[in-house]
């Protein structure tokens, strides 16, 4: 470093001028700084470890055609039977309607804090909108089981039967809400990036602020906002606490959103409250879902990331 | 602003100078619909926080404070599942703060992001944040409660759970305050002749710590709130024992909630909402700390 070599010259000539004293305590603290770095690294390395054994144990009693083919799911019963299919389609229904919520009423909300609030109204909605993100999930599960659900048997109207009281819907929905500031404040981030000159340069050929945002801001911060929405689908399917409380537990093949499901995340979560003896079959069966729920997650999340970084290439 | 100006008088005159009552309609149709997506959120918490409260209001008292969990939901309190907590924080502040920091100073400071090495470690945090919780308490069982750590059901294998759990949001948050410290700052103190860490620690690390206490905040809160991986993890739900040390058995504030929450009597669900109170109340107080702390020095003068 110049800073050493400077102040060595005038005494020391015995070292080649240019060369800076080694200064061995700083490069000390640089290792052990990589090495919290690298712990990262490592922790993604221990997930896959620590699914890989038990999966392929797993796998060697049940064929992943009977796994990814069959629409029973009765891991514990006799005889058991382990198609994964009722659990998939679980996740799918309640994801699905979280997306029905936070997808528009996220994009929405998005919209109005980047192009229509003023200043004042942006530092006063921000932060409450990060107290909603901040809620723990076990308090949306006792709100949608408490509250949203008998709401919805009081106000269904749709069919003849009413919701059963465990359903994916309440599940769904209360996820979307939970789900809802993370659309926002990612999707406002991308449109506060959009350039002035592109609103301005709208406004001058005359459009009104609907076609600005609508035809001008969104489509320029499209690939970000997609980001977000990516990243709620992410959410929803690794969301744990409120399918848990609200959905139900029954591991049931079906789309109808008031009849209760069980998603992956509530197998789990189901199956490891009691003491599960390691190595028993419903041990494995933890692990056989949790790495299906690693893969899919993993899978949307490297998705959401490339497109957040195409975005950010655009604008920096 | 001068462009709500210019976007007034787009709607109410066209080229002939006529108002278009049309696209006014839906010019107030479009922003009615936008406030209202805004208000669901806020509506949604409002509606959250008066049910919970109303709910809960009957049990509202010192005797869930001090009372253990019990079978007879009259006696029954949260004074282990309280502690129980305070055990998990204590873990998780010791041991998440120094190595989310450190990987943020790395990243910021010394990385250089052309490596493959720190682009993977990037990649890699990136990932580890969107990651679902139960999936890290899968890991905590099969890695730190059984198999190559062998800690068992204790304090210290749920603590160190939550800790890698949250690392990746010290880790942003971190590296978000380093960023925001501005260059001027380092080159001034290498001007004067301090090395690198000496600039890192006594120049950039003080003016960042408004910011990275925001994020540890954050962080904790988080770590506070979270259920799943702990019950992946057999948090026992029936401890009527404060925590004695970090090899103790443990209960915790969330998993308490959510075994009352799932007994049928109802006077378990009125527990569980005077729980949730108290949960809330100490995660709303952490929450506008962090605001506090972010609204008095994000506009500093430098």
């Amino acid at each position: 470093m110049q800073v050493a070599q400077s102040k060595a010259i005038p005494r020391e000539p015995t070292r080649p001028l240019g060369v800076a004293r080694p200064r061995w305590g700083e490069r000390a603290i640089v290792a052990v700084l990589f090495l919290c770095g690298l712990l990262s690294v490592a922790t993604t390395i221990a997930i896959v470890l620590s699914l890989l054994q038990p999966v392929l144990d797993f796998f060697a009693e049940v064929s992943p055609g009977e796994f990814f083919g069959s629409r029973d799911w009765a891991p514990l019963f006799n005889p058991p039977s382990f198609g994964v299919l009722p659990l998939l389609v679980g996740t799918l229904v309640t994801t699905f309607w979280a997306l029905v919520i936070c997808i528009p009423f996220g994009l929405g909300a998005a919209i109005y804090l980047s192009e229509y609030a003023s200043d004042r109204v942006r530092r006063r909605v921000k932060p409450i909108l990060e107290v909603l993100a901040g809620i723990p999930t076990v308090v949306y599960g006792f709100f949608a089981l408490t509250f949203v659900s008998p709401l919805l048997q009081d106000v269904w109207f749709f069919s003849d039967r009413k919701p059963d009281l465990f359903n994916a819907l309440a599940a769904g929905l209360v996820m979307g809400v939970m789900i809802l500031p993370t659309v926002a404040s990612l999707s406002e981030d991308a449109m506060s990036a959009v350039p002035q000159g592109l609103r301005a340069g709208a406004f001058a050929l005359g459009s009104t602020k609907l076609q600005v945002s609508t035809r001008v801001v969104v489509p320029a911060a499209i690939s970000g906002i997609v980001a977000s929405f990516v990243l709620a689908i992410s959410r929803g399917v690794g969301e744990t606490m409120i399918v848990l409380i609200a959905a139900g537990n029954n591991p049931n093949f079906t789309f109808d959103p008031t009849q209760p499901v069980q998603t992956m995340t509530a197998f789990i979560g189901a199956t490891g409250i009691g003491d599960v003896p390691q190595g028993s079959i419903g041990y494995k069966t933890i692990f056989a879902v949790g790495a299906t729920l690693f893969a899919i997650t993993l899978f949307i999340n490297v998705v959401a990331i490339r497109l957040v970084r195409r975005f950010r290439e655009v604008y920096e | 602003m001068s462009t709500t100006s210019a976007s007034r008088y787009a709607i109410t005159k066209d080229a002939a100078g006529k108002e278009r009552a049309g696209d006014r309609l839906k010019a107030r149709v479009f922003q009615a619909l936008l406030f209202f997506s805004l208000a669901l959120g806020i509506i949604t918490l409002a509606v959250l926080l008066i049910q919970v409260l109303m709910e809960g209001w009957p049990r509202l008292n010192m005797d869930l404070l001090t009372n253990f969990p019990s079978r007879r939901p009259a006696n029954a309190g949260a004074q282990s599942a309280i502690f129980g907590t305070l055990w998990l924080m204590g873990i998780v502040i010791a041991t998440s703060l120094p190595l989310g920091f450190g990987a943020a100073i790395y990243l910021e400071e010394y990385a250089d992001p052309k490596r493959w090495y720190n682009r993977l470690i990037e990649l890699n945090i990136q990932n580890l944040a969107a990651v679902p919780s139960i999936v890290y308490g899968i890991l905590g069982l099969a890695f730190l409660a059984r198999g190559p750590f062998g800690l068992g059901r204790t304090l210290l294998a749920g603590g160190l759970t939550l800790t890698l759990l949250v690392l990746p949001i010290v880790i942003i948050a971190g590296r978000e305050a380093i960023r925001a410290v501005p260059n001027s700052i380092r080159q001034a103190s290498f001007a004067l002749g301090a090395t690198k860490w000496q600039t890192v620690s006594r120049q950039v690390l003080p003016a960042a710590i408004p910011g990275m206490a925001t994020g540890a905040i954050l962080g904790l809160s988080r770590a506070i709130g979270e259920t799943a991986p702990l019950i992946l993890l057999g948090a026992l739900t029936f401890v009527t024992f404060n925590p004695d040390g970090l090899t103790s058995q443990f209960t915790a504030l969330p998993i308490q909630i959510f075994n009352w929450i799932s007994r049928p009597q109802a006077e378990f669900k009125v527990l569980a909402a005077a729980a949730i109170v108290v949960l809330l109340v100490v995660l709303l107080a952490m929450n506008s700390v962090a605001i506090w702390l972010r609204n008095r020095y994000y506009n500093r003068p430098w």
